[in-house]
């Protein structure tokens, strides 16, 4: 039995077809997306993947068959049939990654708007957690010097609100500082200074980052978020967390010889426990303002006035050590 | 097929002299010869690769398991920073332009010489004092900042082995340079008359777009990393934030000579491909003026494409757009090539020797990292992978699948030209089934990986990813176990191997227009253009065998002079 050409090559498209956008479906890749933002993000990875999938099937499909069909039989010493080239072929396939990428392109943009890459207004909040921090000394000493006039007048860099909130202050405004090897939150509101990042669900939140030594990077993969934290600048992320749960906080940019061990954790939990846990920080933190009340931070170096922190972060003296050394 | 052997027989003329296989000590000394000056390239990149293999495996062996349990994690970090600069200044680059850029050109624009042979020779001469340099940094504790530099880590992340970093990629960027000088007056100056830019092979047009990007790029990476040498020893502040400097500031400089180094990485091999497709196909290349002109517009394209690299970095929301843009323009003179090499091989008469094996492999692996280029444009995307293990993946399909497998490619097809001596097929077949299995064992898992978070650069990791880390090791171990039967196969071929005649694959570019391996000047006689690089499938049977060698000969000449 013989079938035409044109119906195995419609067939085998179709095919091609389903395939890719099964797969594009259910590349079972990415993590678990807990944020608003997050599957925004994911809708994207997956159309692209559908069409890489077909791109991929498509030239792996002509080379496994050029394998088989194409092979030279032997003593055969004639050459191939000499064409050159096809004007509409390649007028074709010039055009169809052409419109595959302004489409790729259109929806990337309008992606990156909704998460709020695009908020113009963002430069606004930045510097505002500055006058807020009159309890948190620590954060003070942390972003000293950062304070360089770069800083002011600046476009947003990072994620910042989404169109619909633009121009509204967060829910929650969190200072993130990452240092060789750690990631430290302050909550400008309240004074309380963690190593683990508290933030309820539901709720918007922006981080405002920064670094004190080093480039780091801040990346939690199930927010799909990244934002290197740059010392002299200040970076910012705008999310909403969508579901409970404890998520990695991980450095995605080389920082040192513990780079990689430079991780902690975000606990994405209801108002309420948010509300509990920040209870309980208060009254942490109270104690220690009352002890540090007896000396003065300007006497102490930043290694010094940070060591109470650092135990409560649960970083012990050994682990300091070794951070000295290095 | 007679007309092959018409041309072969023509330009070799009557000279009766034989190659002597040549005084090996000639490869040690300060020979002005291109063909010399190639392997001398082709040779030492190739044992700078084993070397930075060697650093791949280590890297590999510490990720074999989630703690950092193999060596120190400052160590680890040297390793990996010294693994990428080998590969990519010690071996991709000068092995890809200086090593066939310099053994190619003269033979296949039919010149005697490259422009500057002198120059020539001191950019080779470059090389190894630089990879010596760097090798030696390990005595001092090497560079441990990544490939990348980034300041202010790079400023305090032990100094001695920092310095000797830059210098050592300094002179290797030099030695880049000169070599890009000399094939762009080659090129455009020395072709054989009558033969116009678009009867040059396609490797031609490939090395006048990366000698073109040479030479507008690497200035700025030297300026980068001389004011980052001057931030390191001399106290400026230039991208010390302490000091008021900005470290985003090296992060232009920096890419803006180390995107463009990924086009300087994969064009020669985009132009070695298209010659040898062809060739191995027995038919004429697909869109000649398309392949050609893509070249050019991917050298433009690759200058304006920067800062993708730095999309989670200080760079505005415009700046974003309008870079992931430009990046997603390039797929389509990229996408324009591997379609035309698709169709070169559509329909022709395949020879599946090991050097269209691994032009087969190149194609098919390098559109697995141009697909995962195409999401690494999109910013979205971009902020979730980017600094993870999928960039990792991305950038090794299109280094190792792309660049290592063309340069196999090329190594295979051009190794009777070479030596004069053939390779063995079936231990270069072997050779290529390795790779192609170690290579993906090592490198896909690491898609999942960098997506489900993954970061790179790290000496431990989440327990969770320990299963596709064992796979990429295991992977690794194979591609190391690859390189044997390749080094064996070549040494051994190039000594004992059988006699490899002018033309063994009856390829139509004129460097196999000349004995196999060529003499000094390259031709016995002056060469003739009798035909276009490519014309494939024009059977002259008839004409030919009623006609003399001497007759058809002083018919030409009649035509072109």
């Amino acid at each position: 039995m013989k079938i035409p050409s044109n119906i195995t090559t419609l067939i085998a498209g179709i095919v091609l077809t389903l395939v890719s956008l099964w797969y594009g479906q259910n590349h079972n890749l990415l993590p678990e997306a807990v944020s608003e933002e997050a599957p925004l993000v994911d809708g994207l990875f997956n159309m692209m993947m559908t069409v890489a999938t077909g791109l991929f099937l498509i030239v792996q499909c002509v080379l496994i068959y050029s394998l088989f069909k194409f092979r030279k039989r032997p003593n055969d010493p004639t050459d191939g049939p000499p064409i050159h080239g096809n004007v509409p072929l390649e007028i074709l396939w010039t055009a169809i990654p052409a419109v595959i990428i302004l489409i790729v392109g259109i929806y990337s943009f309008e992606v990156y708007n909704s998460m709020g890459g695009l908020d113009p207004m963002a430069a606004h909040g930045t510097m505002a957690h500055h006058s807020k921090m009159s309890g948190a000394a620590i954060a003070a000493t942390l972003t000293d010097e950062t304070d360089s006039p770069t800083t002011n007048n600046q476009l947003a860099l990072g994620v910042g609100a989404s169109p619909e909130e633009q121009g509204q202050n967060p829910d929650l405004n969190i200072n993130v500082t990452g240092l060789q090897f750690a990631w430290i939150f302050n909550y400008p509101d309240s004074g309380v200074t963690a190593g683990e990042l508290h933030v309820p669900v539901g709720r918007e939140v922006k981080l405002n980052i920064s670094a004190n030594d080093v480039i780091h990077a801040f990346w939690v993969p199930q927010f799909r978020l990244k934002q290197d934290a740059i010392p002299g600048r200040e970076t910012q992320l705008r999310f909403t967390p969508k579901i409970p749960g404890t998520y990695p906080v991980i450095c995605a940019e080389l920082c040192g010889s513990y780079h990689g061990a430079m991780k902690t954790q975000v606990i994405v939990e209801t108002p309420e426990e948010f509300d509990t846990w920040m209870q309980s920080q208060i009254a942490a933190n109270q104690e220690n303002l009352n002890q540090a009340v007896a000396v003065n931070p300007a006497n102490m170096s930043n290694s010094e006035f940070l060591t109470p922190y650092a135990q409560e972060m649960g970083i012990n003296s050994d682990t300091l050590q070794q951070l000295h050394i290095h | 097929m007679t007309q092959l052997q018409v041309t072969d027989s023509a330009n070799l003329g009557n000279t009766a002299e034989t190659n002597t296989g040549g005084d090996w000590r000639k490869y040690f000394g300060f020979s002005t010869d291109h063909k010399v000056i190639g392997i001398q390239y082709l040779v030492t990149t190739f044992v700078f690769y084993l070397i930075g293999g060697a650093l791949a495996a280590a890297v590999r062996t510490e990720l074999a398991t989630p703690d950092s349990d193999f060596v120190s994690r400052e160590l680890y970090n040297s390793f990996f920073t010294i693994h990428a600069t080998i590969m990519i200044f010690l071996w991709i680059v000068p092995a890809g332009t200086g090593g066939f850029g310099n053994y190619l050109i003269p033979l296949m624009i039919g010149a005697k010489d490259m422009a500057f042979p002198k120059l020539n020779a001191v950019a080779f001469w470059m090389i190894p004092p630089g990879g010596i340099l760097l090798l030696s940094s390990f005595f001092v504790g090497a560079a441990g900042s990544g490939w990348t530099s980034y300041p202010p880590l790079s400023l305090i992340n032990g100094q001695a082995g920092e310095f000797i970093w830059i210098l050592s990629v300094l002179l290797l960027g030099t030695s880049s340079i000169l070599g890009a000088v000399n094939f762009l007056v080659t090129l455009l100056k020395m072709r054989l008359p009558g033969m116009g830019l678009h009867q040059m092979p396609l490797f031609c047009w490939a090395m006048l777009s990366v000698s073109a990007l040479v030479l507008v790029s690497t200035p700025v990476l030297a300026g980068a990393l001389i004011l980052l040498s001057f931030d390191l020893v001399a106290g400026t502040a230039f991208f010390n934030p302490t000091g008021g400097g900005d470290p985003v500031v090296y992060q232009h400089m920096f890419w803006f000579y180390s995107h463009p180094a990924v086009y300087i990485m994969i064009l020669p091999m985009f132009g070695m491909i298209s010659d040898i497709l062809p060739v191995h196909a027995r038919k004429p290349i697909f869109g000649y003026r398309a392949i050609a002109y893509s070249s050019l517009a991917i050298s433009f394209l690759g200058l304006i494409v920067w800062a993708h690299h730095m999309f989670t970095s200080g760079t505005p929301a415009w700046l974003r757009m309008f870079f992931m843009i430009a990046t997603m323009v390039i797929a389509i003179p990229t996408g324009i090539k591997v379609f035309s090499w698709l169709a070169t091989i559509w329909g022709g008469k395949l020879d599946l020797n090991s050097a269209m094996l691994f032009g087969m492999g190149f194609v098919s692996m390098f559109v697995i990292g141009g697909l995962s280029g195409i999401m690494l444009a999109s910013v979205p995307v971009d902020i979730h992978v980017h600094d993870t293990y999928f960039v990792v993946a991305h950038l090794h399909y299109v280094l190792f699948g792309g660049s290592v497998f063309g340069l196999y490619a090329g190594l295979y097809h051009w190794f009777p030209k070479m030596t004069g001596r053939m390779v063995n097929e079936t231990w270069g077949r072997i050779h290529f089934a390795l790779t192609l299995i170690g290579f993906n064992l090592c490198f896909l898992p690491m898609h999942k990986l960098g997506l489900e978070g993954m970061p790179r650069r790290v000496a431990e990791y989440d327990p969770k990813f320990a299963g596709l880390n064992l796979m990429a090791t295991v992977g690794a171990y194979i591609l190391a176990v690859s390189t044997i039967p390749f080094v064996i196969n070549a040494v051994w071929s190039w000594m004992y191997g059988p006699k490899a005649s002018a033309n063994p694959w009856k390829a139509l570019t004129l460097e196999w227009m000349t004995s196999s391996p060529p003499p000094v000047e390259n031709f016995h006689e002056e060469p003739i253009l009798w035909t276009g690089p490519y014309d494939y499938g024009i059977d002259f049977e008839e004409e030919g065998e009623e006609k003399s060698v001497e007759e058809l000969l002083a018919e030409v000449k009649v035509d072109v002079g």
